[in-house]
């Protein structure tokens, strides 16, 4: 087991590489602090299709072609396709993979569906059985909302603890020895659940997967204080404050160093977004746009970002069974 | 284990325990799959019903010290703010209501009965209007319980429900799904009048 250390993590021998990444988003997101450095923006969520569904699939379609085109590289040259949304069956995923028309592995990890395939990939790159493949997700506001909440033309209040879906793709290219970032740790995440059981509150049902997995990287590999940024995927003011926590109770204090994706994605006040935004799009597009692109400037930065997922069924929601939560770890490189 | 000795448990304390618990049930299961005769059979299962029970007790416990941690870092819902706004919302809606009725009232001399009927169906119309413009869920945003309230809270949980199902067709989509919301109160508002008719009829 020479690539393992500790109980969880995984350290690359290959070289494994981000070679390009694009992210596409919608009007709301465009409207937020990244805005200006999205690669599409989606002029309404419909995008002249006819039903929301749709709609997200072409995000993701859009986000794998403009990563590939970057490169210069066609969809037919991928070894494998791996993505998730939140849709049932993750039919917009699916969908897009039909179009692509390679070899595909169709993930769901709620939220962390990014990192997890991202995760996914680095093995299969390190293990020999590919040299380029995609690693993408997708979630769109009107189709997460329908599905996992009221219709959206439905007035009602939304609580302090709610965040917003975030409509947006990303796809990233992982190949090897080219490209400004590479991938050298994964550390796959266990599934915590501490009975959160208010589905307006997945921040605290995240909090402390995100947490563990942290804390499970820290004693793995000593190397936390290495780490220029933690980033968690998309826990939210609310999950961020009781993560921060949990790792102080731990004696890991991050301080600056550590932010999350959903406080970075919407002008939380004037967009009216409560504690956030979420969905399996928010580490997506904020991945690369703030952390890939502005903050990891200096070679040998380091970056940890946890995909953290909420795995909530509505049906046993509403049977009163809890939220699991998941936070799967990656450590990503600049070159 | 004894259920008093897993409250004075710390976290730790808590989690070893889960493990411990854990690693037994599969033992336990084995016995269970193992064992021929009936009657051991169903011994060995209540020892591992209470096994999962313990298991759930202490999960639940380890919540309890989680949730404790969450709700120091829980924003309040503003909840002074929310009830003046669902005052205001609520009360201009009525007020409109109340507008329509007199009007009613004066220009044609209808009685009451009838111009509350008028004045249902004037508000249902323009909420389902407003809400097709998409313009009563920001209302709802701002005044919550002050819109879901009134008969047009009502309204728009329908409207917005059938919208929204639209794309799954007529039968299966906006017939079957028009009343996810709304279901609940037009079952048990007709088994609260069926309780109240019999009530008045008994007492009246």
């Amino acid at each position: 087991m020479g690539k393992r250390i500790g109980r969880q993590t995984l350290q690359f021998t290959e070289e494994i590489t981000i070679r390009s990444f694009a992210t596409v988003v919608g009007r709301k997101e465009a409207e937020g602090p990244l805005g200006p450095f999205y690669d599409y923006v989606f002029p309404d969520n419909l995008f002249g299709e006819d039903s929301w569904e749709k709609a997200e699939q072409k995000l993701q379609q859009y986000a794998v072609e403009l990563a590939l085109e970057k490169v210069k590289l066609e969809a037919q040259q991928l070894d494998y396709y791996l993505g998730g949304d939140l849709l049932n069956q993750i039919i917009a995923t699916s969908y897009t993979a039909r179009k692509i028309g390679v070899p595909f592995f169709g993930l769901y990890g709620a939220c962390s569906s990014l990192v997890e395939a991202m995760i996914l990939g680095s093995c299969l790159i390190d293990g020999g059985f590919a040299d380029l493949l995609v690693a993408c997700a997708s979630s769109h506001h009107e189709t997460a909302e329908r599905q996992l909440r009221y219709p959206t033309e439905m007035g009602v209040q939304r609580t302090p603890t709610s965040q917003w879906t975030v409509t947006g793709s990303g796809a990233y290219l992982l190949g090897k020895h080219t490209g400004d970032w590479k991938i050298t740790h994964a550390v796959p995440g266990k599934i915590i659940d501490r009975e959160i059981k208010n589905n307006a509150d997945m921040g605290s049902a995240m909090a402390a997967a995100a947490a563990d997995t942290i804390i499970t990287f820290a004693a793995d590999t000593g190397m936390i204080n290495q780490i220029d940024y933690v980033v968690t995927g998309d826990l939210g003011i609310v999950g961020y404050k009781l993560c921060q926590c949990l790792l102080q109770e731990k004696g890991i204090d991050l301080g600056e160093r550590y932010s999350d994706c959903g406080m970075a994605v919407y002008h939380a006040e004037q967009q009216d977004v409560h504690a956030g935004g979420s969905g399996c799009g928010c580490s997506a597009i904020v991945l690369g746009t703030r952390y890939l692109t502005q903050l990891l400037k200096k070679k040998g930065e380091k970056l940890f970002l946890v995909g953290t997922g909420a795995l909530l069924s509505p049906t046993t929601n509403l049977q009163g069974d809890s939220i699991p939560g998941i936070g799967h770890g990656i450590l990503i490189e600049k070159v | 284990m004894v259920k008093q000795k897993i409250e004075n448990c710390s976290e730790q304390e808590l989690k070893d325990l889960l493990k411990e618990v854990q690693a037994e049930h599969q033992k336990l299961v084995m016995a269970e799959a193992e064992v021929k005769e009936e009657s051991l059979r169903q011994k060995y299962h209540q020892q591992v019903l209470a096994n999962e029970e313990q298991g759930k007790y202490i999960q639940q416990q380890l919540g309890k010290l989680y949730q404790e941690k969450a709700a120091s870092v829980q924003p309040k819902a503003l909840l002074m703010r929310n009830i003046a706004r669902a005052f205001l919302v609520g009360g201009l809606i009525c007020t409109f209501g109340q507008i329509v009725l007199n009007f009613v009232m004066l220009k044609f001399g209808l009685e009451t009965r009838e111009a509350a009927g008028i004045v249902s169906v004037t508000v249902v119309v323009i909420t389902s209007i407003l809400t097709g413009f998409g313009i009563y869920d920001e209302i709802g945003r701002f005044g919550g319980a002050g819109c879901t309230v009134p008969i047009s809270g009502f309204a728009n949980s329908i409207v917005s429900a059938a919208m929204e199902f639209r794309r799954e067709g007529l039968v299966y989509g906006v017939g079957a799904k028009i009343f996810t919301i709304a279901g609940p109160v037009i079952l048990y508002g007709t088994i609260a009048s069926i309780v109240v008719g019999i009530i008045y009829y008994l007492v009246g």
